[in-house]
């Protein structure tokens, strides 16, 4: 990959929550960073921890129950992690900006969606309503909404779900953002709308430069819009690397299950799936070693006593795997076991 | 292939009522068969009527008109004696694990309670029955006492399977049985679901919009669109030859894990949204969002016709 400029970077980061016995460590030591111009993704489970290393880069992890308790999230020279709440408003919604999964309950019903696209550029920008007005329509149009300005006078309930979808995006995009975060944009939408919001992911990061970050959980939609991918399991990232990478060289246990247990299309349907046995851990009290090593097929005695450290595949793919240590490959050279999928 | 149908769904409509005198057409004149011991995939996107076809055959349901035929009996017309054969006889297993399971009853009760409702398996013989079940689908005896929140999403999907096996069904409709779990969890409900079929000789209605996993469970497969079928067959010739200009571009929209097929291939991405069903379009009810759409499909319905030996389609390319 070329060489481009490092837009963001998150070394170290914890957050936990505080809920009836004890405290659940959400992000577990989380590394990564993003580049100008590129699409990371970051997969993994419900409860892995994805949505939460997203909104603490937004910070908008909910205070009065959580918090980021150690790392650094370095932004244009700034720490994001530890940035007043005043300065953050300033970030938020006009250098990062975020968009949710379900846009009904992201917005809101009662007010116009023109009021609600023109809030963020009057805030951010201090130009007067005429102006905010003409930026509305034509970020309107950028996203494909057909007749902007007679959308603008228009509530919610009065859009699909896909339009919904749009004027989230829109909302996102309206301050020109260099980091546009999107938690599961496509989820809750059709298969015909998902392709349409994909393609539009990917024409406005043509014309705008923008980086994304998606998070999502299929890996269909990983294959089709990201350069580079985070797999996180149980609050930690367990493999990253070039999308081709994780896709067709993967190294961890865990991403070669998820991978294998994804019905495809092109596939013969008379061979059984290959589920990950099991479930996550509990993260009240996270396991002393791997976590991933109680549903894992290749298991080592290390591997429930020790964490793995992260090792280095080549130059951008790297995993957090024991498997990967010259004595663990030399051990199962010896016992022939089995090499994986 | 002298296959007996089990469920015969003949012209089967249902209209809801939405205030105002408009009423809504969720199926219209939707007709298949089901044969014994096969899997009988239903897709299709939000709204199309999948899930009210589904229950209209269960009769959660009754039909505006059409009728649903199971094993000779009329379901919709059947007398109170047959009905409670017929309720052991089909079961159904839902999307959301955590709203289909009473929060107050156990494990036990929660399995039990179609047992009791109609006076099977008495006394210790029951509690040994709900015992086997829990076994049947992958859960262990002491889970019996426990209570659905104590439960992962993927554990409460087999509670949802054994308390519908419980009965001894012959037909189960799933209905998005495995859309709300994780990715590497909907793989072992769907195997369990496989498994069990091959055991006790199910017939499934696998009603779901992910038709990648419908394609691997289902061995046909019907796909719904605005309240109509539009096209049924084989699972494999369905994505290998689909006909239907809305299933090819159903297929197109689907993201394969693959980044560099995804990189090559060519999509049609079919513009625009699915029209209110209260107003469908006439004719075709496709034809506003279709590539391919000519004057007639305006005009006309089109009819449903066989074009090749299994493989049923409605659509004027065709006629």
């Amino acid at each position: 990959m070329e060489q481009r400029e490092t837009l963001l970077e998150v070394s170290g980061l914890k957050v936990t929550f505080r809920a009836h016995g004890g405290e659940i460590s959400a992000v577990r030591d989380v590394n990564f960073s993003l580049k100008k111009g590129e699409t990371l993704a970051i997969v993994g489970e419900s409860g892995c921890g994805k949505s939460v290393t997203a909104k603490s880069i937004m910070r908008l992890v909910p205070e009065h129950i959580g918090k980021i308790a150690g790392g650094s999230i370095l932004f244009k020279g700034k720490d994001l992690a530890k940035l007043p709440e005043k300065e953050m408003q300033g970030i938020r919604g006009s250098e990062i900006s975020m968009i949710f999964q379900d846009a009904m309950t992201s917005l809101n019903p009662t007010i116009t969606i023109g009021e609600q696209i023109m809030e963020g550029i009057i805030r951010h920008q201090k130009v007067p309503r005429s102006e905010a007005k003409r930026q509305a329509i034509e970020i309107l149009q950028l996203v494909g909404i057909a007749n902007p300005e007679s959308r603008l006078k228009q509530y919610l309930h009065q859009f699909s779900g896909g339009m919904r979808q749009r004027i989230m995006i829109a909302i996102a995009l309206v301050c020109n953002p260099s980091i546009l975060i999107a938690d599961e944009p496509t989820t809750a939408l059709d298969v015909t709308i998902q392709a349409q919001i994909i393609d539009l992911f990917k024409s406005i990061q043509q014309k705008t430069g923008v980086s994304i970050i998606i998070i999502t959980h299929d890996l269909g939609v990983v294959a089709k819009i990201a350069d580079r991918v985070n797999v996180m399991y149980a609050g930690k990232v367990v493999e990253s690397g070039p999308v081709s990478d994780i896709f067709y060289n993967p190294q961890h246990p865990y991403t070669k299950g998820l991978l294998a247990s994804m019905p495809r299309l092109d596939a013969d349907r008379n061979i059984p799936l290959s589920p990950i046995p099991g479930t996550p851990p509990d993260l009240f009290s996270p396991p002393l070693g791997c976590a991933f090593a109680e549903r894992c097929n290749h298991a080592l005695e290390v591997c429930r006593n020790y964490q793995p450290e992260e090792t280095k595949v080549h130059n951008a793919h790297a995993v957090s795997c024991w498997l990967q240590d010259p004595r663990a490959k030399k051990l199962l050279a010896s016992t022939q076991a089995p090499t994986g999928t | 292939m002298q296959k007996k149908k089990l469920v015969q769904v003949k012209n089967l409509t249902k209209t809801f009522e939405v205030g105002k005198g408009a009423s809504l057409k969720a199926a219209d004149g939707v007709s298949f068969d089901i044969y014994e011991g096969e899997t009988f995939g239903l897709v299709g996107e939000s709204g199309c009527g999948k899930s009210t076809t589904g229950r209209t055959i269960i009769s959660l349901y009754n039909p505006t008109s059409g009728e649903v035929i199971f094993d000779g009996q009329n379901v919709h017309k059947a007398s109170s004696s047959a009905r409670s054969k017929l309720t052991r006889d089909m079961q159904m297993i839902f999307q959301d694990p955590y709203a289909s399971l009473n929060p107050r009853m156990n494990i036990s009760e929660i399995i039990g309670e179609g047992l009791q409702l109609n006076g099977l398996y008495k006394g210790k013989e029951r509690a040994k029955r709900v015992i086997e079940l829990l076994e049947m689908v992958g859960l262990q005896k002491e889970h019996a006492n426990r209570f659905p929140h104590e439960f992962s999403g993927g554990q409460r999907q087999r509670i949802g399977i054994a308390r519908a096996l419980a009965v001894n069904p012959r037909f189960v409709i799933a209905d998005e049985p495995i859309s709300a779990l994780d990715v590497s969890v909907q793989a072992q409900v769907v195997n369990l679901m496989k498994n069990l079929q091959r055991e006790q000789n199910l017939t499934y209605l696998f009603i779901a919009h992910d038709l990648a996993m419908v394609k691997h469970i289902s061995d046909r497969i019907g796909v719904m669109y605005l309240g109509n079928l539009v096209e049924m067959t084989e699972s494999e010739k369905l994505y290998e030859s689909p006909k239907h200009p809305y299933t090819q571009a159903l297929l197109s929209a689907i993201p394969v894990p693959d980044p560099d097929l995804e990189k090559s291939r060519e999509r049609t991405i079919i513009e625009g949204d699915v029209p209110s069903p209260i107003n469908p379009p006439s004719g075709c009810v496709f034809r506003t969002r279709c590539p391919v759409a000519k004057e007639v499909c305006a005009q006309h319905k089109p009819t449903w016709q066989e074009v090749d030996h299994g493989h049923y389609v409605a659509c004027h390319l065709y006629q």
